[in-house]
């Protein structure tokens, strides 16, 4: 069990996201076990640990992607501003729309445009802005990619790099304006440049957004978030400031970890 | 941005989705209740005028009793075995050929002559057949009714064995051309082990839709009351006599059309089941 | 040739000597083995001009006698050697477009109810009845007709031995006999669409409907028309079900609930037994205009398919791979 160890950032901090003993299970395993910590407003935390420990599943245990799988079920509870996102009278479509989420494989819409691929999440959500050009440019300058994607709005998703496309993709989350965005390792397909350009716009996005991100390199997460969090089978062993954790952790295994002695 | 945009809300989003889940099932239930009624018409009628008569004995005009279509039954064993000793050779040796050779002028034309040969109607085949070959030996025969039975194969066959081989991973090939294997042994020892399951339900899928053709036979293998002992001499099928046994007008032929088709169903299933088995357990494999 | 049979010699006549013979007979072989499946692929070529060569051939005496009036003639009567195929032509059409009005979107609710929208329960065994009754013989679906949906039909149309057979009855055994394939093939389709494209959609904050509608059905859409056209083409040339209960009258009625023809029933009906040469070429004629319609129509339609695979193809060098879905690293 773990509970929020005493080297939570020192206030003021609004908790943006909060999970309570959050647990998960997929029909032939657990996933997570007794998770409860807070994630903090305009800030970037990263989810660590080795292969199979739960840090994907805990993300999409927080716009309830989780349960998307089949047979996969939560147990716990999430919040959003204080508010359970798993009550019984919540629409997970609702969540989803205010929690984005960026995919470990960039998976634009292949054959729409680029300009489509932006403006597919507002059509998904039944919403026809008034002046969708406007949308486009506003989520692309975000996304740090409308000077490269000016010329190239009516080009497929499809057919631009992994790192384009992996940026598309976050153009897409942010035209939906959403207030948490989740990143499944958003970099672990593309190369050293276009993961520099991503960790980037990690940094600026933070002044917008809270930002979860899963990440299996210890660099990537020392390098972009405020918080850490090592996550050990299905269970959060440390939780605290990034440069504490990587500079005095208090658990021994989260040590081992970060010397590389496993993992 | 969402000043002037339309929304709606979300409850009247989840609305819509309700509605077309609703729209889906009501349908879906709609199709299954009358596809249902034609499968449990032909297990009704068919179990109550099957008998071990009808399964063994020779036909008898209407109105005398113990007639059967054990003839019938043999017909379409032969007809379809007649058919896939001319259709699978041609038919795998084309597929093959056809996801191997790729690329080339003969290829792209061969596999447009499949895609379009999968849409020529049966009974055009049967035509062709009858002109050329029935008119040629002056006979209705069991020959001929196995031919056209084959070229309705044919196009079905080539499809499902280039898309199985296609199927097989290059890595597979090139594993193995590394390892000094010629081309074609590397298609029989490495290509087609791996991509047999899916060329055994293409070629299961097509038999058992060739055992329930009825309109190329109705020129080829015509009808007959007896046993065919010679290919060269026409012979009963089990589709054509459901055919015409349904459109005569006397109960008892209804009765046995009707344990004929039931007979005819249980054998394409075996067919379509048997299939899907294949296909099914090579999912669980990859 | 002849050099391959020199070296054919040459190698069976070293074969046993040493290993670079092997070697050569290894080639030769391998070229024997080619030519035999080059064989195999051009004899589909050789069938499908053989049908068209032959049935032009058969027809000559009919095209040469009515010319294009064939087409456009409204009378058939073997007994005065007049000859028009248009009651048949307007038989095939009228029933094919009203079984594809049923079935098309019929097919296309079955197919998403066990595709996206049922529960996980039902879409398995639902999925596999749709596909055992797809591959229910016609014969069995006419015969069907007959026995039993006919008589329910029973007095909604003529008088007489022709009772409940009709245009309608043929159009409803069409649908039904249809609707499971294009169900069938429009379900593989939509399972096709790569998985990572739904999460995509759901993440978003898509319902599963909106999601089908705006991601999963464009995506799928060149198959979906494919499918359609594949039903459309069965129906067209679709013998026996419909021959049993279209009720086979020559005459071209504005009412459904009279008897019609079509092109594949009057084949299956008058063939064996048209001893009159111009009626037998008029036959063949028939059959070769099936032939050309349901070729030209199935080709055009692979076209389509063709060209629109090939536009996303050219836009895609990094398409998306296949996602992943289940317990994450």
């Amino acid at each position: 069990m773990s509970t929020v160890p005493p080297s939570t950032p020192p206030p003021p901090h609004v908790e943006k996201m909060r999970a309570e003993n959050l647990g998960a299970k997929f029909p032939d395993a657990v996933a997570l076990r007794g998770i409860t910590m807070p994630v903090i407003e305009h800030k970037v935390t990263a989810v660590i640990g080795p292969s199979g420990c739960g840090k994907s599943t805990f993300i999409r245990c927080l716009n309830r992607m989780h349960e998307v799988v089949p047979g996969a079920t939560t147990s716990g509870d999430v919040l959003l501003d204080g508010k359970s996102i798993y009550g019984s009278a919540v629409d997970p479509v609702g969540v989803r729309r205010k929690v984005g989420m960026v995919f470990q494989k960039p998976n634009p819409f292949p054959e729409m445009s680029v300009r489509d691929n932006v403006l597919s999440g507002l059509r998904l959500n039944g919403i026809r802005p008034a002046s969708p050009d406007v949308v486009v440019e506003a989520a692309l300058t975000q996304a740090a990619m409308w000077d490269e994607m000016r010329d190239s709005l009516d080009r497929p998703g499809g057919s631009l790099s992994g790192g384009q496309q992996q940026r598309l993709c976050i153009a897409r989350c942010l035209a939906l304006e959403p207030e948490v965005i989740l990143m499944d390792e958003p970099c672990s397909s593309l190369d050293p440049i276009a993961t520099a350009r991503i960790e980037e716009l990690i940094h600026d996005l933070r002044e917008r957004y809270t930002i979860v991100i899963v990440t299996h390199s210890m660099q990537q997460a020392a390098r972009v978030s405020d918080l850490t969090a090592f996550f050990y089978l299905g269970e959060l062993v440390e939780y605290g400031l990034a440069d504490v954790l990587f500079t005095r952790p208090e658990d021994p295994r989260t040590e081992e970890y970060i010397t590389g002695r496993f993992g | 941005m969402s000043d002037a945009a339309r929304v709606r809300t979300l409850a009247s989003r989840r609305a819509s989705e309700s509605f077309v889940r609703g729209l889906a099932a009501g349908v879906t239930a709609l199709t299954v209740v009358g596809l249902a009624s034609v499968l449990f018409s032909v297990v009704g009628y068919g179990a109550r005028g099957l008998s071990m008569t009808t399964l063994t004995a020779l036909p008898r005009p209407a109105g005398v009793p113990g007639g059967g279509v054990a003839n019938a039954i043999v017909g379409t064993l032969l007809l379809v075995a007649l058919a896939c000793a001319i259709a699978l050779p041609v038919g795998l040796l084309a597929g093959i050929h056809l996801a191997e050779a790729r690329t080339g002028k003969l290829v792209r034309l061969a596999r447009t002559a499949a895609d379009a040969l999968a849409a020529v109607p049966s009974v055009v085949f049967g035509i062709f057949v009858f002109g050329v070959l029935v008119a040629w030996m002056k006979h209705f025969s069991a020959l001929a009714g196995g031919a056209a039975l084959a070229l309705t194969m044919i196009p079905t066959v080539t499809r499902a064995t280039e898309v199985a081989v296609r199927a097989v991973p290059e890595r597979l090939r090139e594993a193995a051309l590394a390892l000094g294997a010629t081309r074609h042994r590397v298609i029989a020892q490495v290509v087609l082990p791996s991509a047999a399951r899916g060329i055994a339900t293409g070629v299961l899928l097509a038999v058992g839709r060739a055992a329930g053709e009825a309109a190329p036979l109705l020129f080829t293998a015509w009808e007959s009351r007896f046993f065919c002992d010679d290919l060269r001499e026409p012979t009963a099928s089990l589709p054509v006599s459901i055919f015409t046994y349904t459109i005569s007008p006397y109960d008892d032929l209804h009765a046995q059309a009707w344990a004929a088709a039931l007979v005819l169903v249980s054998l394409v299933l075996v067919f379509q089941v048997t299939a899907r088995l294949l296909s099914k357990r090579r999912d669980d494999v990859s | 040739m002849s050099r391959n049979a020199n070296v054919n010699a040459n190698a069976n006549a070293n074969a046993n000597v040493n290993a670079n013979a092997n070697a050569t007979s290894g080639v030769v072989f391998a070229r024997v083995l080619r030519g035999i499946a080059q064989l195999a692929s051009a004899s589909l070529l050789v069938l499908l001009l053989a049908l068209f060569a032959y049935l032009a051939k058969q027809s000559r005496m009919s095209v040469e006698v009515f010319g294009l009036g064939f087409l456009a003639g409204t009378e058939w009567d073997p007994l005065h050697a007049r000859f028009g195929a248009l009651p048949f032509l307007f038989g095939t059409i009228l029933s094919s477009v009203l079984a594809l009005a049923i079935a098309l979107p019929g097919g296309f609710l079955v197919a998403i109810y066990v595709a996206e929208l049922g529960p996980r329960r039902t879409r398995g065994p639902v999925g596999a009845l749709v596909e055992m009754l797809a591959a229910v013989p016609s014969v069995v679906y006419g015969m069907w007709g007959v026995l039993v949906l006919a008589p329910l039909l029973r007095g909604t149309g003529a008088r007489g031995p022709t009772q409940g057979v009709s245009m309608l009855a043929a159009s409803l055994v069409l649908a039904l006999m249809v609707l499971p394939t294009i169900a069938a093939v429009m379900r593989d389709v939509l399972l096709a669409v790569p998985q990572n494209l739904r999460e995509a959609g759901t993440a978003l904050g898509g319902t599963r409907w909106e999601v089908l509608r705006h991601v999963v059905i464009p995506h799928a859409r060149a198959g979906l028309f494919a499918a359609t056209m594949l039903g459309f083409g069965r129906a067209v040339g679709e013998t026996m079900a419909v021959t049993m209960v279209i009720g086979n009258s020559a005459e071209i009625s504005a009412s459904l609930f009279a008897p019609g023809y079509t092109a594949a029933s009057v084949l299956a009906n008058e063939m064996p037994q048209a001893s009159d040469p111009l009626h037998a070429s008029a036959l063949y004629e028939v059959a070769l205009v099936l032939l050309v319609v349901t070729v030209l129509f199935n080709l055009g339609a692979h076209g389509v398919v063709r060209r629109y695979l090939r536009r996303k193809a050219a836009g895609l060098s990094t398409g998306p791979a296949e996602g992943e879905l289940g317990p994450s690293p």
